[in-house]
C-alpha cells in the first residue's frame, strides 16, 4: 500500500447560508481545495462525495456527477462517486479517496462533503436526521434523534455519575472554541446556565446540547505521498483510517453508554499508525450533541470510561491542554452540515498540523485524530493525520 | 406512509413476536433472519419466538420536541426496556407522571395508537409500555 498525503484543503463558511445552494457549497469548498493544491484541474483523476440526504433536503440526487459537472471536471469524464452513511459520509468519502490512492488505482483524488439543509424547515430538518436511526423500530416508535441522545446521557449519568453540568460544560468549551474560529456558525461564548436553561428537547437534553442545522461544504485534494512534493512543502500524511459499524438501533446494543464502532475503529487506526492515545495532541470528535463528546473521548481511549464529563469540566480538552478537543468548535459551535462534516473535521486537522490555525493554533501539533459517526454510533470512521518533518 | 410498510411488520408489532436462534438458543427483536452470532448455521433455524411483554426501563427521556404525527403526544416519554428475555425494545411509557418514570420502573407492553398521519391519513398501532 502506498503512502497518501494530503495536498489541499477548503471550506465554505458554515451557517443558515441563504444565497447559496447545495452545488453553490460542494463547488466552493472543491476550488479551494484545488487552489490550495497548486492544481491546474488536469491533474485531477477521481471525486469523492460525501452527503447524507440531498433528496430529502434539496430534492436532487446524483450530486456526485452534478457536482463533477460544475466543477468543470466534465472535460476528461473522471469518475465521481458520492457516498453515504449518514452523519459518517464525509468521513467515509475522505476513506474512499485514502483507499483509491494507497492501492494504487488513482494518484490525486478530490474528497468533498456538502449538505444543504436549510430549505427545508427546522421541523422536516430534524425528521431528516433521524432517519440515520432505525425508522422501523425506533423512530417510529417516538425516538427522534435528540432523545436517542437523552437516553445515552440518561443511562452514562446513572452509570458513571456523570453531572448535567458535566454534559454541559462540553457546549461551553466548544463555543469557546468556535469563537476562535471565523468560519464557524456561532462564533460566540456561552455561559453554564445557558445551556442548562436552554429550552428542554428530549430532556436531560435542551436545545444548547444540539448541533445546530447548518449549511456547508469541505474539501481535500490527496495525493500519493511520492509526488506529494510537486505541489506543496507541507503535504500532510494521512498515518490511518479506519472505520467499523454496529447495529442500527440502539436498543441492540451491548451497551447505551458507549459506542464500540468508535472502539474498534481507533484500535484498528492506532495498530495502523503505530501510536497509542496519548501521542494525539488535537482531535475532532463527533459532538453532534454534548453526550456524544463524552463518549467519543472515552471510547477513542482518551479518558477512562465514565470519566470524559470529569475531565471536560475540568478543562482537560480545552485548546491549551495537552490533548485538544475540537479546536474548530465542533460541530455544536462550527456547525454541522451533516455529509461536509467529516471533511470539514479533516480540514481542521490540517489547518492545525500546517501551523496556520492562528488564534486557536495548538502549539506543537505533530498527530490529530478525526472521529466521524453516522447514527448513534452505526457507522465510525477515524482518520490519523500527522506532520511530515 | 404507505399502509404496506407497517402491515408487514404487524406480527412483531401488535404481538411482540421475536427469533430464537435454534442453535444457541439467543433470543432477537426485532426479527432476524440469521444470528449474528451463528451466521450460516443459524440459517432455517431461526424460530418465531413471542416475548410475554414485561420488562424493565434501561433509559429513557422526555420528549418535547416531536416528530409531527406525534406532535398532539409530546411531552411524551421514550424508553430503552429491557424484557425479561434479555432483548432490548424501543417505546413510549404511557399512563405514568412523567415524574414517576425512572431507571429501573417495572414496565408492561400494551396495544396502543403510535402516531397519527393527520386528518386524512393513516392511524398507526404498536406497542407502548405501561407501569407494572
Ligand atoms: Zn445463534
Amino acid at each position: 500500500m502506498r503512502d497518501v498525503a494530503i495536498i489541499g484543503v477548503g471550506d465554505t463558511r458554515f451557517g443558515e447560508l441563504w444565497d447559496m445552494s447545495l452545488r453553490d457549497l460542494g463547488i466552493k469548498a472543491g476550488l479551494a481545495a484545488v487552489y490550495d493544491a497548486n492544481l491546474s484541474g488536469d491533474e485531477i483523476d477521481a471525486l469523492y462525495l460525501g452527503n447524507m440526504s440531498a433528496g430529502k433536503f434539496t430534492e436532487q440526487e446524483h450530486i456526485g456527477a452534478l457536482i463533477a459537472d460544475y466543477s468543470g471536471l466534465t472535460r476528461d469524464h473522471i469518475p465521481a462517486t458520492r457516498v453515504e452513511a449518514a452523519g459518517a459520509s464525509g468521513g467515509l468519502a475522505f476513506r474512499q479517496g485514502v483507499m483509491a490512492i494507497a492501492s494504487g488505482m488513482q494518484d490525486i483524488v478530490v474528497v468533498g462533503g456538502a449538505e444543504k439543509m436549510t430549505d427545508v424547515g427546522d421541523v422536516l430538518s430534524t425528521e431528516i436526521q433521524a432517519m440515520a436511526a432505525d425508522q422501523q423500530w425506533e423512530t417510529s416508535f417516538g425516538a427522534t434523534f435528540p432523545a436517542l441522545h437523552a437516553m445515552i446521557a440518561r443511562r452514562h449519568m446513572h452509570e458513571y455519575g456523570t453531572t448535567r453540568d458535566q454534559i454541559a460544560s462540553v457546549a461551553v468549551k466548544n463555543h469557546k472554541h468556535g469563537a476562535l474560529n471565523p468560519k464557524a456558525q456561532f462564533q460566540r461564548e456561552i455561559k453554564l446556565e445557558s445551556v442548562l436553561r436552554s429550552p428542554p428537547v428530549a430532556e436531560p437534553l435542551g436545545m444548547f446540547d444540539c448541533a445546530p442545522v447548518s449549511d456547508g461544504g469541505a474539501a481535500v485534494v490527496l495525493c500519493a505521498m511520492d509526488k506529494a512534493r510537486k505541489y506543496t512543502d507541507t503535504p500532510i500524511k494521512v498515518l490511518a483510517s479506519a472505520q467499523a459499524s454496529d447495529t442500527l438501533s440502539l436498543a441492540n446494543r451491548a451497551s447505551p453508554c458507549r459506542f464500540d464502532a468508535t472502539t474498534v475503529a481507533a484500535r484498528r487506526a492506532f495498530e495502523i499508525a503505530k501510536l497509542e492515545p496519548k501521542d494525539v495532541n488535537l482531535a475532532e470528535v463527533h459532538d453532534s450533541y454534548t453526550i456524544s463528546e463524552i463518549l467519543a473521548i472515552e471510547d477513542l481511549g482518551f479518558f477512562p470510561k465514565g470519566k470524559g464529563g470529569e475531565a471536560t469540566a475540568d478543562g482537560q480538552t480545552t485548546l491549551g491542554a495537552k490533548l485538544a478537543i475540537n479546536t474548530s468548535g465542533g460541530l455544536k459551535a462550527r456547525g454541522d452540515p451533516i455529509g461536509a462534516t467529516g471533511v470539514a473535521q479533516v480540514v481542521e486537522l490540517v489547518h492545525q498540523l500546517r501551523g496556520e490555525a492562528d488564534k486557536r493554533q495548538v502549539t506543537g501539533a505533530e498527530i490529530g485524530l478525526a472521529q466521524n459517526v453516522g447514527g448513534t454510533g452505526a457507522t465510525v470512521v477515524v482518520q490519523i493525520l500527522g506532520r511530515v518533518n | 406512509m404507505a399502509v404496506a410498510r407497517f402491515w408487514r411488520e404487524n406480527a412483531s408489532r401488535y404481538n411482540l413476536i421475536g427469533t430464537k436462534c435454534g442453535v444457541c438458543e439467543r433470543v432477537y427483536f426485532p426479527p432476524r433472519s440469521v444470528c449474528p452470532t451463528c451466521h450460516r448455521a443459524s440459517i432455517g433455524k431461526m424460530e418465531p419466538f413471542k416475548l410475554k411483554g414485561e420488562g424493565e426501563v434501561l433509559t429513557f427521556s422526555i420528549v418535547h420536541e416531536a416528530p409531527s404525527q406525534m406532535e398532539m403526544q409530546k411531552p411524551y416519554v421514550i424508553a430503552i426496556v429491557e424484557m425479561d428475555e434479555g432483548v432490548r425494545i424501543t417505546g413510549q411509557i404511557i399512563d405514568a407522571e412523567l415524574d414517576d418514570v425512572a431507571i429501573g420502573m417495572k414496565v408492561r407492553t400494551t396495544l396502543r395508537k403510535v402516531s397519527d398521519e393527520g386528518d386524512a391519513g393513516v392511524i398507526h398501532y404498536g406497542y407502548k409500555f405501561m407501569p407494572l
